[in-house]
């Protein structure tokens, strides 16, 4: 792997997506999409529901193939044709339904596919590495021996997101991360998202919560309907990317919103 | 001062207070007892029916226990176990293969027509069938992953035209006898391991035991991982070796433990360490428990599928080899009748899920243990095959409700 042998600059892109579509049947899922993630920077993935974002993510982690455009990544044109590929090649990837068999141990999930030694798998060696990589994510496993179908969904995810960590790889891909957190593992996983943007590496993330969005995001790309709909940065306020989103300043939101200042306005 | 700060400095496993952690015996004894409890029955049903039977057959006819029908329980067990053996891999994977029966009928018409018929050398022939077994696990495979041909349709459409390849190959004689005093039927006959080498075998799982955890325990005392205590280890060293001394001491009242049956649990040995401490295996509880888990995981599912129902149909195909070895004949009716359910029925029983994800190599031996001791008590008791075959189905079905419900209390206590 002559990938892996290159140190990124910051700011040196690692991942361009040019026109990329997505057909399913009838239902155009992603029309041209552009994006573009470089060394040490958090993108931000924002948009309604069926905006196309997890398909997004999906075709980026090797699961979905796209109907068009290119993907280039380091520079050079690839196609992530399975899940193994993208995995490889250092795109790791976070799902929304985590992706975790739940008849497995917390161990045998976090290496699943990437044991340490194949033909008599060391199990101490990866306990170690698995308690290593939990502690660094602050993690509160009881054992790692359980099997995942004992673990409630906070620790679901953090299984997950140590799981994609494990390979060290160039971009990460969190699909909504946070959404099952409690309020401190929400903060150490924005924590770890700083980290690894600060060890030089991409970080795709998708969240409907603006806020952790805001905290973390060094620029937010913005779908609708399956298409790009601007690129803004974290100063931007929350009513212009909820504009951005909804695609309109028109729209349920802003309604509220205004009719929450009138109500304000008359009480005073 | 060192002691003091070893004591403060919780083991990396051992940090999360809300965690009970069970150790000594009567930790292992409560830890089983909270297992059962939430559904996972492990060996269990197992030797609760291994003793029902015993109780029931034995004072119905007390030949039951003789020494020397015992061993020819073995000899009997043999050829099914290494079938069931193989549907493990499938059931792991939460499909199945029908054509297990068909298959092994088969391969002993092909060992008939090969070794006796046209002279071929008798490994020639193994290797022959064993390689028949493994292509007709490949169309299964390749049906399953190309087609996503559910393995029930396309494995039943094997049955038919596996049967009808047997009947083919056989020609109009239908049957084919085996020379009595080739290797293969005294294999599957006559010949009974030595004395010591029994003893010996018997004693190794318990002596593997207390090796393998002093072991585990130096290696994760040096990650700075805790350790189990030596003396559940040792408790369940002792149990096994006399539990397995005492079988083979009274075998050997009899004519001994037979080379047919070593053979099979030494398979049984190889596929158990393939699933336990291999990556395939791994792959294969993965691909089992969420496929599409496994498949983001970078885990290739179709050619672990493909993998699985390869080593089905091999082992089907030798534990044909085996039956005809045993039956020192190769006829039509080989392989058809209850061949197929018992062996389906041995890894359900054994503990193997029909769900997929859940299962080991030791259910095939566990539960054939079963099935062949409830035919061969009702064959001592004289009854006709039709009684046979509605007390072995009704057998079956226990066996899969005692899963289905097993499995519905593992999902409410959090097991998978």
């Amino acid at each position: 792997m002559t990938q892996e042998n290159k140190t990124l600059k910051a700011g040196e892109p690692i991942l361009r997506l040019e026109g990329i579509g997505k057909q399913f049947g009838a239902v155009t899922a992603l029309d041209d999409i552009a994006l573009e993630v470089r060394a040490g920077e958090v993108v931000a993935l924002v948009g309604d529901n069926g905006a196309g974002k997890s398909t997004l993510v999906k075709v980026l982690a090797g699961v979905f193939q796209p109907t068009s455009g290119t993907i280039e990544y380091l520079g050079e044109k690839v196609s992530l044709e399975t899940p193994g590929k993208a995995l490889e090649m250092g795109i790791a990837t976070v799902f929304q339904d985590l992706a975790l068999c739940e008849n497995l141990d917390v161990v045998s999930n976090l290496f699943l596919g990437h044991e340490v030694s194949p033909w008599r798998l060391d199990e101490v060696q990866m306990e170690v590495r698995a308690w290593t990589l939990l502690q660094e994510l602050a993690a509160r496993i009881p054992s790692v021996r359980e099997p995942i179908a004992s673990l409630s969904g906070g620790q679901r995810q953090t299984v997950a997101i140590a799981r994609s960590l494990l390979l060290d790889p160039k971009i990460i891909m969190l699909d909504e991360p946070t959404a099952a957190l409690g309020v401190a593992q929400t903060a150490e996983v924005l924590n770890l998202i700083e980290r690894v943007r600060d060890r030089g590496h991409g970080v795709i993330l998708i969240s409907h919560n603006m806020e952790d969005v805001r905290a973390v995001a060094d620029r937010i790309v913005v779908l609708r309907l399956g298409k790009n709909n601007g690129t803004y940065t974290a100063d931007t306020s929350h009513q212009e990317l909820v504009s951005a989103i909804t695609g309109a300043s028109e729209n349920s939101v802003s309604r509220r919103a205004a009719k929450k200042l009138e109500e304000v306005g008359d009480i005073q | 001062m060192t002691q003091d700060s070893n004591t403060n400095i919780p083991q990396l496993d051992r940090a999360d207070a809300r965690v009970r952690h069970d150790t000594g015996l009567a930790g292992a004894v409560r830890g089983f007892i909270d297992q059962v409890r939430s559904g996972d029955l492990g060996m269990l049903p197992v030797l609760v029916g291994l003793l029902l039977i015993s109780v029931v057959f034995s004072s119905l006819n007390p030949v039951f226990l003789a020494p020397n029908n015992l061993v020819n329980l073995l000899f009997d067990a043999a050829a099914v176990g290494l079938i069931a053996l193989g549907v493990v891999c499938v059931l792991l994977l939460g499909e199945i293969d029908l054509s297990i029966g068909s298959m092994s009928g088969l391969a002993s018409a092909m060992t008939g027509v090969l070794w006796v018929n046209a002279g071929v050398p008798l490994p020639v022939t193994i290797i022959a069938v064993a390689l028949t077994g493994a292509f007709v696990g490949v169309v299964f495979g390749f049906l399953r992953n190309q087609f996503e041909m559910p393995s029930f349709v396309a494995t039943l459409a094997g049955l038919l035209t596996l049967l009808g390849l047997q009947l083919y190959i056989l020609g109009p004689t239908g049957s084919i006898n085996m020379p009595f005093t080739s290797p293969l039927v005294r294999f599957g006959q006559i010949l009974i391991m030595p004395a010591w080498l029994s003893y010996i075998v018997a004693i190794l799982p318990g002596a593997l035991i207390v090796f393998g955890t002093l072991r585990t325990n130096q290696q994760r005392l040096a990650a700075g991982l805790s350790s189990s205590g030596m003396s559940v280890a040792i408790a369940k060293a002792v149990i096994l070796s006399a539990a397995l001394g005492f079988a083979v001491f009274y075998l050997e009242q009899g004519r001994g433990v037979p080379w047919m049956f070593g053979a099979f649990v030494f398979l049984v040995v190889i596929l158990d360490y393939a699933l336990v401490r291999t990556q395939w295996g791994r792959s294969m509880f993965a691909v089992g428990g969420n496929a599409e888990a496994a498949r983001r995981s970078g885990i290739n599912v179709n050619r672990i599928r493909m993998s699985a129902f390869v080593v089905c149909s091999t082992f089907a195909a030798l534990g044909g080899v085996f039956a005809a070895a045993r039956l020192a004949s190769a006829s039509q009716q080989a392989g058809t009748g209850d061949v197929n359910l018992n062996a389906i029925a041995a890894a359900v029983i054994g503990g193997t899920s029909l769900f997929g994800g859940r299962g080991s190599a030791w259910s095939a031996l566990l539960g054939v243990l079963v099935i062949m001791a409830i035919s061969n008590g009702l064959t001592l008791l004289n009854l006709s095959s039709s009684l046979r075959y509605m007390i072995t189905g009704a057998v079956l079905a226990i066996a899969v409700i005692v899963d289905s419900l097993a499995r519905r209390s593992r999902a409410s206590n959090g097991r998978a």
